[in-house]
């Protein structure tokens, strides 16, 4: 049996490890830029983090939170390439079934204790563990962990589960099937180590500041719920000399627009920037304004299900109501944030994945206005028998202005008659959910870097797949793709297939619009779609 | 008295039991639940958490559960949302910080109400009513969420002043604003009240009588008008006091306060139950006591009424 390795382990890094330290003196290891007195890092969450527990976080700002505390096997740098956490290096066995990661000896917990192979194999079981019930516990079967299926749904033990230390710095894991993203998915916080011993004296008690053990480059050090947290740096991190932002303060504002007047005054280093003031700030603050793609995309999803209309069933239907859609006028002048119009489901930043020119992408919109005109009169509408459905969508000024806007259109060119709903979230997903709708605003994002995580939405079998569309081709093609070596031509024929079926209209893909400290400088992932981004990977500058 | 007091306390009990059962019924009869999300989770997924929170019992079981808990354990449940608390350490945490900034602008509010209805009354139809009036009005008219972002804008970002929101355990700066933005209009209404049954006693016979036996306006005013004329104002103030002190949804949600009326309203958009029950029950409790203690203080203030 021949293994090869896989150094992850870049010149710049390692010589960052061996440089002297000169924080002292007031400047970058590194860049030699001169750093800011105060380190701290004060940034806007919308909501409060639905927990600190890596197992069980399940949402974006928690995980923001869990990546300073925790440190998983692999992190990622500013462009989303894996650099080493706790893991150094791993190697893969021949039938690519089997991973083994070498550890990092000298990485411990903020209580001194050592962080071993075994803490990420009870992480693992317990995330697994249908006891817990975590609501991440499918990414194990994102993962493709042996028997992750079977022990998920307790017919299998936790024992079962492919994930073994072999010793206290090695870890082996194995797969399903070969899975050419597994490393990928060790960045992601559920993956993270959790400390047995804590967990086991304090049991759900163990997250909060005073219990709370952890190995990341952070440990939480205060919690007021819905108001702020507080995670400062960890005296025991392996790296710990090279962490230059003392504290991390995320405060919660659920008005985006309070956060900005806070931002204004001072109050915040990054904050998000309210729908439409994008092309103000950025002139007023040109070097604070800041817009970058996003892994997510914004659609209408057609309801090709039995309960659906029969109009839709047509696909010259779906073809001109996608086709007599202006994206333009929905990205630059509703949302003004810099957004991208979509012609394909999966956004083009995904990683590996080239946007295929599907037809009706690359006419101008004079052309599919008329083509949508076109079809529409030869599906057999017209003045005398004008189309007619209605649309829902989840209550929001953003999702309304958008809708008003797609039904002026389909009104002004091609005389159909849409009647507008909007409802409260729980009631739309409800509703959404159960086929009982004509047509449905959705919104995607990405769950890791991957079109996959896009384009199983269109997966017969996929429980997302809430317009029921079903094409076998598609099916099979996404089937294949879970293993191949390159699955990226797979995704592009996915793509084209949904162009010319148009199950769903895709409208435009996300931005992250922010405003940001000028002083803060860093790895800010700007290039990384997923916004992994390290809290000790930052630094103010002085100005 | 004593009799009433306990008569009043025990139908508290059957009243709290039926919120329960009508706000578990309404809340489990909205559509959706605590683990919907744009991305559905997978059955088996969802199963295994329904059974660790007990929602895959039937309805009236796990009420009965709930109550059970609730009376033996004084346990209000877990959070279904924020999975490593409790409601009852939410409300233990979201409480407080209500309560502060509630009592503060409760005392601000009667003190500045109270006085500007008074001398509103007193000096009827000169400049100093039409100004206290004009004052309570633009008050009125102007809404917490009006005025929060005014005084924001005001003492934030021009003046930089004071912090735009946030806690920070309580210090003044950071109560300043929500105490203001909370209060006016409260003490607008109070203002009003006060003046118009002020100016109703002002007018009795019995003050005449005091005024033509020659007693000093002071005294009459605060020995034999101001009591009797503050009736209507308790009888408001009873119900405005739990609505301060259990949080104001625009205040929190403004000033990131950390307080309750946040939490209530996101349990009740993420159809988080045990906090959606938890915070309704401890409303309720509050607005029972708080109707008894302004009862009690109708009957010491009013010697005609007796229980």
């Amino acid at each position: 049996m021949s293994h090869f390795a896989k150094s992850l382990a870049a010149g710049a890094f390692a010589a960052s490890l061996t440089a002297s330290f000169a924080y002292a003196a007031g400047t970058h290891p590194v860049t030699g830029e001169a750093l800011a007195d105060e380190q701290i890092f004060t940034y806007r969450v919308l909501d409060e983090h639905s927990s600190v527990d890596p197992q069980i976080v399940e949402d974006v700002s928690g995980s923001e939170i869990v990546r300073d505390l925790f440190e998983g096997l692999y992190n990622q740098d500013a462009d989303g390439n894996l650099v080493p956490g706790v893991a150094l290096s791993h190697e893969l066995s021949e039938d690519k079934l089997t991973y083994t990661f070498t550890l990092r000896p000298e990485a411990k917990w903020s209580d001194g204790n050592p962080v071993t192979a075994g803490d990420f194999e009870y992480a693992w079981k317990r995330l697994a563990d249908p006891e817990l019930a975590s609501p991440y516990q499918w990414f194990i079967e994102v993962m493709g962990l042996k028997n992750g299926g079977a022990v998920m749904a307790g017919e299998m033990g936790l024992d079962d589960l492919g994930v073994k230390a072999l010793d206290d710095h090695t870890l082996e894991v194995q797969l399903e099937v070969p899975l050419s993203y597994f490393p990928l998915t060790t960045t992601h916080a559920s993956t993270f180590p959790s400390p047995k011993w804590v967990i086991d004296e304090f049991g759900e008690e163990w997250t909060k500041p005073e219990n709370i053990v952890s190995n990341g480059a952070y440990v939480l050090t205060e919690h007021v719920p819905q108001e702020r947290s507080v995670r400062s740096r960890n005296e025991m991190y392996w790296n710990n000399e090279n962490t230059i932002i003392e504290q991390t303060i995320a405060l919660v504002i659920n008005d985006e627009n309070t956060a900005l007047t806070r931002y204004l005054a001072g109050e915040l280093d990054r904050t998000e920037v309210p729908t439409g003031q994008y092309p103000r700030l950025a002139e007023e603050y040109p070097d604070e304004a800041l817009s970058f793609p996003r892994l997510c995309s914004y659609y209408y999803t057609f309801n090709l299900s039995d309960s659906g209309p029969e109009a839709f069933k047509d696909v010259r239907v779906r073809q001109a109501l996608s086709y007599a859609i202006d994206r333009s006028i929905i990205t630059d002048n509703v949302l003004q944030g810099g957004q991208y119009e979509a012609f394909t489901f999966t956004p083009g930043a995904t990683a590996n994945f080239e946007v295929p020119e599907v037809a009706f992408g690359q006419m101008t919109q004079a052309e599919r206005d008329a083509k949508a005109q076109e079809l529409l009169a030869e599906a057999g509408y017209g003045p005398d028998n004008p189309l007619s459905f209605s649309m829902i969508y989840n209550t929001s000024e953003g999702h309304k202005k958008i809708a008003i806007a797609m039904s002026q259109m389909w009104k002004q060119k091609l005389g159909v008659e849409v009647e507008l709903g909007n409802m409260e979230w729980q009631v739309f997903l409800e509703e959404r959910g159960n086929q009982n709708f004509e047509l449905a605003r959705g919104a995607w994002c990405g769950d890791y870097n991957e079109a996959s995580t896009f384009l199983d939405l269109v997966q017969s079998g996929s429980g997302y797949n809430d317009g029921k569309y079903s094409n076998a081709e598609v099916d099979q093609l996404l089937a294949d793709a879970k293993t191949s070596e390159d699955p990226s031509a797979n995704y592009t024929r996915v793509e084209q297939i949904i162009a010319e079926e148009m199950p769903i209209i895709p409208i435009y893909h996300y931005t992250n619009v922010y405003m940001m400290n000028p002083a803060l400088k860093g790895s800010w992932p700007v290039q990384n779609v997923e916004q992994n981004w390290y809290s000790k990977d930052l630094y103010f500058t002085a100005d | 008295m004593l009799n009433y007091v306990i008569k009043r306390i025990a139908i508290a009990i059957p009243t709290l039991l039926i919120l329960i059962v009508i706000s578990f019924v309404l809340m489990h009869a909205a559509p959706g639940g605590p683990f919907n999300s744009e991305k559905p989770l997978p059955p088996q997924v969802l199963a295994n958490i329904e059974a660790k929170y007990g929602l895959d019992q039937p309805l009236w079981k796990q009420m009965v559960n709930y109550v059970v808990g609730l009376v033996t354990e004084f346990d209000m449940g877990p959070s279904f949302k924020y999975k490593d608390r409790s409601v009852n350490e939410i409300i233990a945490q979201g409480f407080p910080i209500t309560i502060t900034y509630g009592v503060l602008s409760f005392i601000v509010a009667v003190t500045v109400g109270v006085s500007l209805g008074a001398i509103a009354a007193i000096r009827q139809n000169t400049w100093i009513d039409y100004l206290a009036v004009g004052i309570s009005i633009g008050a009125q008219v102007l809404p917490n969420f009006v005025m929060a972002p005014l005084l924001v804008l005001t003492f934030t970002l021009w003046l930089g002043w004071l912090p735009g929101g946030g806690w920070n355990g309580g210090q003044w700066q950071y109560l300043i604003m929500p105490v203001i933005a909370l209060s006016t209009s409260y003490m607008a209404s109070i203002a009003r009240i006060t003046r118009s049954s002020m100016l109703e006693v002002l007018n009795t016979n019995y003050i005449r009588t005091a005024t033509a036996k020659g007693l000093p306006a002071k005294t009459i005013f605060f020995r034999h008008a101001l009591k009797p004329a503050m009736l209507p104002v308790i009888s408001y103030l009873g119900p405005a006091f739990v609505g301060m002190i259990t949080g104001s949804v625009v205040i929190d949600m403004y000033f990131s306060t950390g307080g309750m009326g946040q939490f209530f309203v996101n349990s009740a958009l993420t159809r988080d139950y045990s906090v959606m029950m938890g915070i309704t029950i401890l409303i309720g409790l509050l607005t029972i006591m708080f109707n008894l203690v302004v009862d009690l203080l109708y009957a010491w203030i009013d010697p005609k009424i007796r229980y």
